[in-house]
């Protein structure tokens, strides 16, 4: 029990953060705008979790200009995409006991 | 822990659990594509199956060999009749899956609707560009089938990307493509039960399960 505790990851405490990891770990890469819109959060809270997700390394951010304007798409490390399978394991676990 | 909290403990992780499954569905399958989009492209086919038989079949005897007459008139009905299908079938099926994603407050034309037409029009285009030159060296009793064919193998191909079911519908659509090219004589028949019944049935199934 005290060990899956530890695997739980305190960065997917969140829903949004929750939201962000799920969309990045079945689509190659997603732009702010299709995050926002899937998660229905605000630009100002949506940009706030990226940060957090960011700071620990997982997720990569690409910025590209297309005609003249900012695109930015994101993706999961694989950090993150290990730090979010340990995470989903850990709740599968705590569920079955 | 107390056996109050740990069982709220667990209620919060089932939520977490049940809206990850929907995040990733909802940004990697477009699932507004409605069941009724299947039932007016089945009913489209069924009239275009029947309007091409009567037109390669007509004024012969029901009860001796039948000749199908493919003259270079008919050939340019049956190509109209084609047409006609496939138009009533896309603004049928671009009008139901709107009215649907106002429900799933999905956005008709986002990356998921784009990477599910391109995934399906790769072998559809593929196999419209081969019967075309099928039909140019004559082959016409190949073609009922080879649509069948394709558009089955372009059904499993986007079907990672919206709703499973469309995998089933496609495996069928090919395995009545492999009995027509087997039974030419059978090609119409076979065709009107892929693109006209299996799309009636399935698009019923589906608009049961998701939209009722």
């Amino acid at each position: 029990m005290k060990n899956i505790l530890e695997d739980l990851n305190k960065a997917f405490e969140n829903k949004v953060r929750l939201g962000i990891m799920s969309a990045l770990m079945v689509n190659d890469a997603l732009n702010f705008n299709s995050l926002k819109e899937l998660l229905g959060v605000t630009d100002g809270n949506l940009a706030s979790h990226i940060k957090a997700l960011d700071k620990q390394q997982y997720l990569s951010i690409k910025k590209e200009f297309l005609n003249n304007k900012p695109h930015t798409q994101y993706s999961v490390t694989q950090a993150g995409r290990d730090a979010f399978t340990k995470h989903i394991k850990a709740i599968e676990q705590l569920l079955k006991n | 822990m107390n056996l109050k909290v740990l069982f709220m403990e667990k209620q919060k992780y089932l939520d977490d659990l049940q809206d990850i499954k929907t995040i990733m569905d909802r940004s990697s399958r477009f699932i507004s594509l409605s069941g009724m989009s299947g039932v007016i492209a089945g009913i489209s086919a069924l009239v275009g199956a029947y309007l091409a038989y009567s037109t390669v079949y007509s004024g012969q005897d029901y009860l001796n060999y039948r000749h199908a007459n493919l003259s270079f008139y008919n050939l340019t009905i049956l190509f109209s009749i084609a047409v006609g299908v496939l138009i009533t079938s896309i603004v049928g099926g671009i009008y139901f899956t709107h009215q649907k994603s106002k429900k799933t407050n999905q956005n008709i034309w986002n990356s998921q609707s784009k990477r599910l037409i391109i995934n399906l029009l790769i072998p559809l285009a593929t196999g419209g560009i081969v019967c075309l030159i099928l039909i140019g060296k004559g082959l016409i009793g190949i073609i009922a089938p080879f649509t069948l064919i394709f558009y089955g193998l372009g059904l499993i191909n986007a079907s990672k990307y919206t709703l499973s079911e469309i995998r089933s519908l496609g495996m069928m659509q090919i395995l009545l493509g492999i009995v027509g090219c087997q039974f030419i004589g059978y090609g119409l028949i076979l065709w009107a039960l892929g693109f006209g019944v299996l799309h009636i049935v399935y698009g019923i199934v589906m608009y049961k399960k998701y939209e009722a």
